[in-house]
C-alpha cells in the first residue's frame, strides 16, 4: 500500500496538530494542465505585487 | 563629472550600479568596489548544492558586464571609510584594499561624491563555536551561502548517498547555525531539494531528515510568519509548513540557538531553557549575519564607527532605531530613503543597512539567551531598495542638491518568494509565495499586518516552473543583455 502523507503524523507528536494533502489534492500539484492555469495566475498575483513594490 | 561608489556587486550593488550607470550616462562616473570578480545569482545555490546544477551555470564574470555598462570596477574590499576627507583630502574616500590576482593587498583611496553602501553581510560562521572561525566555515558542517560552499556541500552530499546505496543509514540536519539568523527560507528550500534528490536516488527509506531553527515557530520564515489566502481561509505559515514537513516526513526541532557545533553533533538550547545535542552525518546550517566590518574615520583621524554604523556592523539609515519594546514597534520605524542620517550623500542598500528592528517577536531562554530570527533583506527588496537608492542619487547629481529623495520602505513593499523541490521540469515541485507587505502593518492590516488578497502560497509545479524561469530571467537582467531594464527587480 502506497504510504499516505497523513502516516507521518505521529500520535500526539509535534506534527499531530497539522493537516496534511490528500491524494487529490496531490494529483492536482503535477495536474500539467491545472498547474498550467495555475501558473498564469500566480505569474498575474506576482506581477502586481511587485508593481505596488516599485 | 560627479562620481557614484558603489561597496558591494551582488544582487542590491549590482542594481544599483547598473541603473546608475545608465542614468547618468558618460558624464559621470559609477565605481564598483567588490571583492568578488564573479556574481552569483544566489537563490540557484540551493540547486549546486544538490548537484541540479554546477558552480558556472549560477556565476559570471563582472568584469565584461561592467566594461559595457562603462562602470569602473575595482575588484578589492573596502576597508573604511573618511566621510569628512582627510587632513590631506578634501573630498569624501573611501579605503580600499585589492583582491585583484596581481594587485593583492595594495591600497588604494577612492573619492567619492556619493556612496551606496552594498557590502552584504559578512557570513559569520566564527559567532558558533565548531560552525566556523574568522576565515570562514568549519570542517564539520557545509553551507549554500556562496557558489563554492555549495558546490563543496553537493561534494559531501553525493557521499552520503553512495553511503546510502551502500546500506549505511545516515542523518540530516539542516536549519539555522545560531540563535539570531535569517536566511531560513534558504535552509528551508535546501531541506526539501534534499529530500527530493534522496527520493530520485531511491535512498529516502535510508535518510532520517530534521530541520533546526531559531524560529519560535515553523512557518515564522524571519518576518513573523504571514497569513496566506487558501481554499477561502486565511492559513498561517505554520499550518503551511507543518503540513510540508509532515508530508515529506521531515522532524523539526525550533526555537533553537545553536552553540556549539562539533564533529557529528550539534549542541542547542531551547526558547524554554533547556540544552539538548543532535547528532548528524551530514548538516547544512545558515551562520549568522553581521556586518563586513567597515571602519568610519572623521576628518581629524578619529574613529566614528559608532556613529555611522549600527553595534551589528550595519549602516544606520533613516530608521527609528529608538522604537523600544516590541509592543511599541510600528511599520514606520522602517527606513524609506536609506540615507545615512549623519553623511546625506551616503546610503546603504541591501542586507548592508541596519533595520531598525526584527520583524519577528523578539524572544529569549530563560538563561538570557535571545533566540529569534533577524530581518531577511534579501532578494527582491534587495533590489527594489537598490534601484530607488540609485535613483536618489542620479536625481541629486542630474537634477541639483535638493532634488527630492526616492521613498521605498518593507513596511510598503512586497515580496516573491519560490521554494523549489526538485529542479527536473516535471518532477518538481516548488512553494511559491508571496507576501504584501514584508514588514507587516498591523494599523493598515488589523489582524494579519497584511493584505491576504496579496499575500498567499501553494505547492506545486506552476512555482518550479517560475523558480526556473527566475533563475534564466534574472541572470539575463544582471548580464545586461537586450530589455534588462524591463525585467522587474
Amino acid at each position: 500500500m502506497e504510504k499516505k502523507a497523513e502516516h507521518n503524523i505521529k500520535a500526539y507528536g509535534s506534527n499531530f496538530t497539522t493537516m496534511t494533502p490528500g491524494p487529490f489534492a496531490l494529483k492536482l500539484r503535477t495536474c500539467k494542465i491545472w498547474q498550467l492555469i495555475r501558473f498564469i495566475i500566480i505569474n498575474i498575483k506576482m506581477l502586481i505585487v511587485v508593481r505596488k513594490s516599485h | 563629472m560627479a562620481r557614484l561608489v558603489v561597496l558591494g556587486g551582488g544582487v542590491s550593488g549590482h542594481t544599483a550600479a547598473t541603473f546608475a550607470a545608465k542614468w547618468l550616462g558618460s558624464s559621470h562616473e559609477v565605481v564598483v568596489v567588490t571583492p568578488n570578480s564573479k556574481w552569483n545569482w544566489i537563490p540557484s545555490n540551493i540547486w549546486v548544492g544538490v548537484g541540479g546544477m554546477s558552480k558556472e551555470d549560477v556565476t559570471f564574470d563582472l568584469a565584461p558586464v561592467y566594461a559595457k555598462a562603462g562602470i569602473t570596477y575595482k575588484q578589492a574590499k573596502a576597508v573604511s571609510i573618511n566621510p569628512e576627507g582627510s587632513e590631506l583630502s578634501q573630498k569624501p574616500f573611501v579605503s580600499i584594499e585589492y583582491t585583484l590576482a596581481g594587485r593583492e593587498g595594495e591600497s588604494e583611496n577612492v573619492e567619492y561624491d556619493y556612496l551606496i553602501n552594498a557590502t552584504g553581510p559578512k557570513l559569520n560562521f566564527g559567532a558558533t563555536p565548531g560552525l566556523g572561525d574568522a576565515k570562514g566555515l568549519g570542517e564539520f558542517t557545509v553551507s549554500v551561502c556562496t557558489a563554492d560552499h555549495a558546490a563543496h556541500a553537493n561534494e559531501e552530499f553525493q557521499k552520503t548517498i553512495q553511503k546510502m546505496k551502500n546500506g549505511e543509514r545516515q542523518k540530516f540536519l539542516i536549519g539555522t547555525g545560531h540563535g539570531l539568523c535569517t536566511c531560513q527560507g534558504a535552509a528551508f528550500e535546501y531541506i526539501f531539494n534534499i529530500e527530493h534528490e534522496l527520493n530520485k536516488a531511491g535512498v529516502r527509506d535510508m535518510a532520517d531528515l530534521k530541520w533546526i531553527s531559531n524560529e519560535s515557530f515553523l512557518g515564522d520564515f524571519g518576518v513573523g510568519g504571514l497569513h496566506m489566502k487558501s481554499m477561502g481561509f486565511a492559513v498561517s505559515s505554520k499550518i503551511f509548513a507543518e503540513s510540508l514537513f509532515t508530508e515529506r516526513n521531515v522532524d523539526w526541532i525550533i526555537g533553537a540557538h545553536v552553540n556549539k557545533v562539533e564533529k557529528g553533533v550539534v549542541h542547542y538550547e531551547l526558547l524554554d531553557g533547556s540544552m539538548g545535542e543532535e547528532e548528524f552525518d551530514f548538516s547544512m546550517l545558515i551562520p549568522p549575519f553581521a556586518g563586513v566590518g567597515l571602519k568610519a574615520y572623521a576628518k581629524d583621524g578619529s574613529d566614528i564607527t559608532s556613529t555611522v554604523f549600527a553595534p551589528n556592523g550595519f549602516m544606520k539609515v533613516d530608521a527609528n532605531y529608538a522604537a523600544g519594546a516590541y509592543e511599541n514597534w510600528k511599520a514606520s520605524d522602517w527606513p524609506k530613503t536609506y540615507q545615512n542620517p549623519t553623511y546625506g550623500n551616503m546610503f546603504a542598500c541591501g542586507i548592508a543597512f541596519a533595520p531598525p528592528h526584527p520583524i519577528s517577536k523578539p524572544m529569549s531562554s530563560p538563561n538570557g539567551t535571545p533566540i529569534g530570527p533577524t530581518p531577511p533583506r534579501t532578494g527582491m527588496p534587495s533590489g527594489i531598495i537598490g534601484k530607488a537608492v540609485a535613483h536618489s542619487i542620479c536625481d541629486r547629481i542630474l537634477k541639483g542638491e535638493d532634488a527630492p529623495l526616492h521613498e521605498i520602505s518593507m513596511a510598503h513593499m512586497g515580496a516573491a518568494c519560490v521554494a523549489s523541490a526538485g529542479k527536473g521540469i516535471f518532477d518538481g515541485t516548488a512553494a511559491a509565495m508571496t507576501i504584501y507587505p514584508v514588514v507587516p502593518d498591523f494599523e493598515k492590516y488589523p489582524g494579519t499586518g497584511r493584505d491576504v488578497d496579496y499575500t498567499f502560497g501553494e505547492i506545486g509545479l506552476a512555482g518550479h516552473w517560475i523558480k526556473h524561469i527566475l533563475h534564466h530571467l534574472f541572470i539575463w537582467k544582471a548580464k545586461l543583455k537586450t530589455g534588462w531594464t524591463m525585467i522587474p527587480e
